[in-house]
């Protein structure tokens, strides 16, 4: 296992970096995705709606490509507030639509480690990128392992981005293609193998080699088709969720506590920088991607409806890449998730030929949602034609990267925390109203931004308040059966 | 204890809570965003509480029981103060909806529940002998009874809050928070449940029977209710503006 631990952190390394520039990327989607997104994934999604609602997505900009017929009627109040409102719930529905999948990825972890004991068991194996062990003498010298190793992690992804800008740049698109699909292949066969194996032995099921070997085999190719290709949009939903999930665990197996904490604060802090600042390889990479205008790889990116290739046609999605390289497997990264969506024949030909589309259906399939809600979006220069809004077919993306960073802060949570369940509920909670706020503001600002920090930033406070506060309060009421 | 305790009190604490959920909040996304800013809010609340409450163990002195035992007593009382002063912050949302007192009262309460007995169900489900040492073996039932009524009234609270705060009725707002100490209080009798589970269930009631009229409810809507001709009646009175 420390050798499969080792490949499997190599490729989710250089998914990392995959991942890392994706949220640059993500601003190259289209523009129609993306105002689309935009709008969707804010509370303010107008845009798409009605023409600019109360949030004005709509208005913006010449950049977004709006759809010039954007443009609400401002005149009368009550019109407005009444678009208020639809943008209120237009934006309201986009939340759920994120809501449901990273809960699913949360319950799905916390169920697994709450039963299966081999995640939580400290096998003496760690990755190659977290050298040092932490079972030391003294506390101080347990902080500076915690941090060379976090450091060393940090660097790790902070490269492989670097590669996959470079990749990018010179364009090789087949270098970062078949390195997702690699590691793509090496979760859902290895991984969910190993997951298997270890839920039969917790609940002492006999399972016999053919059996498993066709279970395994199905599982995995389906997997490789519904994400690489195309698929049933809950199947493919279902399969991200549970890779997101695999990854999570791994992470949760394989890093040791004070790392883990380190390397989540300082994902958190990395993200924010590589999308905001001007010389962040993540933005380079969506300008680069914007200069070209061509199309990214697809990368894993949790999308919740299908795209229509109309929305393609203006964007090119260079971006692919690295939305590509980091969401697969990558728990790193938070993903940048956008990858507008490939491909996704879905209804509507809006005239493509068949060679583009050809193209992009190599990419990945269904994901696309029109709206990333990776905060990457940014105003797209290009004037789009407008594109047929629909409320109801607009959707809403998250990358994988997000979904694996939660899921490893609750499932650390559960997995350590001796008040259990109460600090468990605590990071859900706030990890939840973190991704709330973040879409909010991505209404707001209507700008790429990251999606970790605010809910990892509350997460982080509510597990150390929780469980060193609270626990000890709750603990004492429930002993006396107090209740507040 | 089994699995028979564990589903039982399960449902006994979480079923109005749920099926409140399931029928009146999982269809709109804006009142689950509500429900869940309901729980962060008091989330927070009780992170303020068991703060203090912490520092003030600290600087205590640990032997002593009883001090102990009033120090928990000062952090029951302080934390429901805060919970009392978040509604507050929701005057801020007034001007969106206004059932979304009714949802993030009943976030407060999902939340305050879920805190007080997920540990004591997640135990109940392992082996052991409840009350072996000589307390009461209705620990889990008692627990789970309390909860449900402490999920019910949080809601009840919430909206005659909401209301009281509307109308600028400090006596209803004074009032909420009164009732609140003395269901508090009222727990502190543990272990002799009759004195306090049968008081929390009066005051749930008539909590209840307040909350539905101040939501405009009345004897009408509820018979038009009850034979199907008047959906959501107590939602009925409150739009947008």
């Amino acid at each position: 296992m420390e050798n499969n631990a080792e490949d499997v952190e190599n490729s989710m390394e250089q998914q990392q970096a995959n991942t890392a520039p994706e949220p640059g990327q993500q601003p190259q989607e289209p523009p129609a995705t993306r105002a689309r997104s935009r709008g969707g994934s804010g509370a303010g999604a107008a845009d798409g709606g009605g023409g600019d609602g109360g949030g004005g997505n709509g208005t913006g900009p010449e950049q977004n490509g709006q759809p010039p017929t954007a443009r609400p009627a401002r005149v009368v109040d009550a019109e407005e507030e009444e678009d208020e409102e639809m943008t209120l719930k237009y934006g309201a529905k986009h939340v759920i639509m994120l809501f449901v999948p990273v809960t699913l990825c949360m319950v799905v972890v916390v169920a697994t480690i709450k039963s299966v004991s081999f995640y939580t068991r400290n096998d003496g194996q760690r990755l190659i990128y977290t050298p040092f062990p932490e079972e030391t003498d003294t506390v101080a010298q347990r902080a500076v392992n915690s941090i060379l190793n976090a450091t060393i992690m940090i660097t790790v992804i902070i490269v492989m981005t670097l590669v996959l800008v470079l990749l990018y740049k010179y364009r090789c698109y087949k270098v970062i293609q078949g390195w997702l699909f690699l590691s793509s292949l090496l979760l859902l066969f290895f991984f969910s193998f190993i997951y298997l194996k270890e839920v039969f032995k917790t609940y002492n099921v006999a399972m016999d080699c053919i059996t498993l070997a066709i279970v395994v085999w199905n599982f995995g190719v389906v997997g490789m088709i519904c994400i690489h290709w195309k698929g049933p949009l809950r199947l493919q939903q279902a399969y991200l969720i549970m890779i997101s999930a695999l990854m999570a665990l791994v992470f949760i197996k394989y890093l040791p506590e004070w790392t883990a904490w380190l390397i989540l604060a300082v994902i958190s802090v990395y993200d924010l920088l590589a999308v905001l600042c001007p010389k962040g390889p993540l933005r380079i990479l969506v300008e680069t991607a914007q200069e070209r205008n061509e199309p990214i790889f697809p990368a894993l990116i949790y999308s919740s409806t299908m795209v229509w290739l109309v929305n393609m046609a203006d964007t090119d999605r260079p971006k692919r890449n690295s939305a590509e390289a980091g969401s697969v497997q990558q728990p790193t990264q938070e993903s940048a998730v956008e990858s507008p969506a490939p491909s996704s024949p879905s209804q509507d030909d809006g005239g493509f030929t068949s060679s583009w589309v050809s193209q992009q259906q190599h990419r990945l399939g269904p994901l696309q949602s029109t709206e990333e809600t990776r905060r990457e979006i940014q105003q797209m220069p290009s004037a789009r034609p407008p594109v047929e809004d629909d409320d109801e077919e607009r959707g809403v993306k998250l990358g994988l990267g997000d979904f694996i960073f939660y899921s490893m802060l609750v499932g650390k949570a559960s997995a350590t925390a001796s008040g259990d369940w109460n600090t468990t509920l605590a990071c859900f909670v706030a990890i939840l109203i973190g991704l709330c706020l973040t879409l909010l503001l991505l209404a707001i600002f209507r700008k790429a931004l990251p999606a970790l920090p605010i809910s990892i930033f509350f997460g982080l406070v509510f597990y150390f308040a929780t469980d060193n506060l609270v626990r000890p309060f709750m603990d004492q009421l429930a002993l006396h059966q107090f209740y507040i | 204890m089994t699995a028979a305790v564990f589903f039982g009190c399960t449902f006994i604490a979480f079923g109005p809570a749920i099926s409140l959920f399931l029928f009146t909040i999982a269809r709109e996304p804006l009142r689950v965003i509500f429900l869940i800013a309901g729980a962060f809010f008091w989330l927070v609340s009780l992170l303020l509480a068991s703060l203090v409450w912490f520092i003030s163990v600290q600087i205590s002195n640990k032997e002593s029981a009883s001090q102990q035992k009033g120090l928990l007593i000062f952090g029951v009382v302080l934390s429901v103060l805060l919970q009392e002063t978040f509604p507050a912050f929701h005057e801020v949302f007034k001007c969106f909806f206004c059932f979304f007192v009714l949802v993030s009262g009943l976030g407060f309460g999902f939340m305050s529940g879920a805190f007080s007995v997920v540990n004591i169900l997640a135990d109940s489900v392992g082996p052991g002998t409840v009350g072996i040492h000589g307390d009461s073996q209705h620990y889990f039932l008692s627990s789970a009874f309390m909860t449900m009524a402490i999920i019910l009234l949080h809601m009840f609270w919430g909206v005659i809050f909401f209301d009281g705060c509307e109308k600028r009725r400090w006596f209803v707002v004074a009032a909420v928070v009164v009732s609140h100490l003395v269901v508090s209080c009222l727990t502190f009798q543990n272990p002799q449940y009759v004195s306090s589970l049968v008081p929390t269930y009066i005051i749930m009631l008539s909590m209840g029977i307040w909350a539905f009229y101040t939501a405009g409810g009345s004897l009408r809507n509820l018979k038009l209710c009850l034979t199907c001709k008047d959906k959501d009646f107590l939602l009925a009175n409150h739009r947008p503006r």
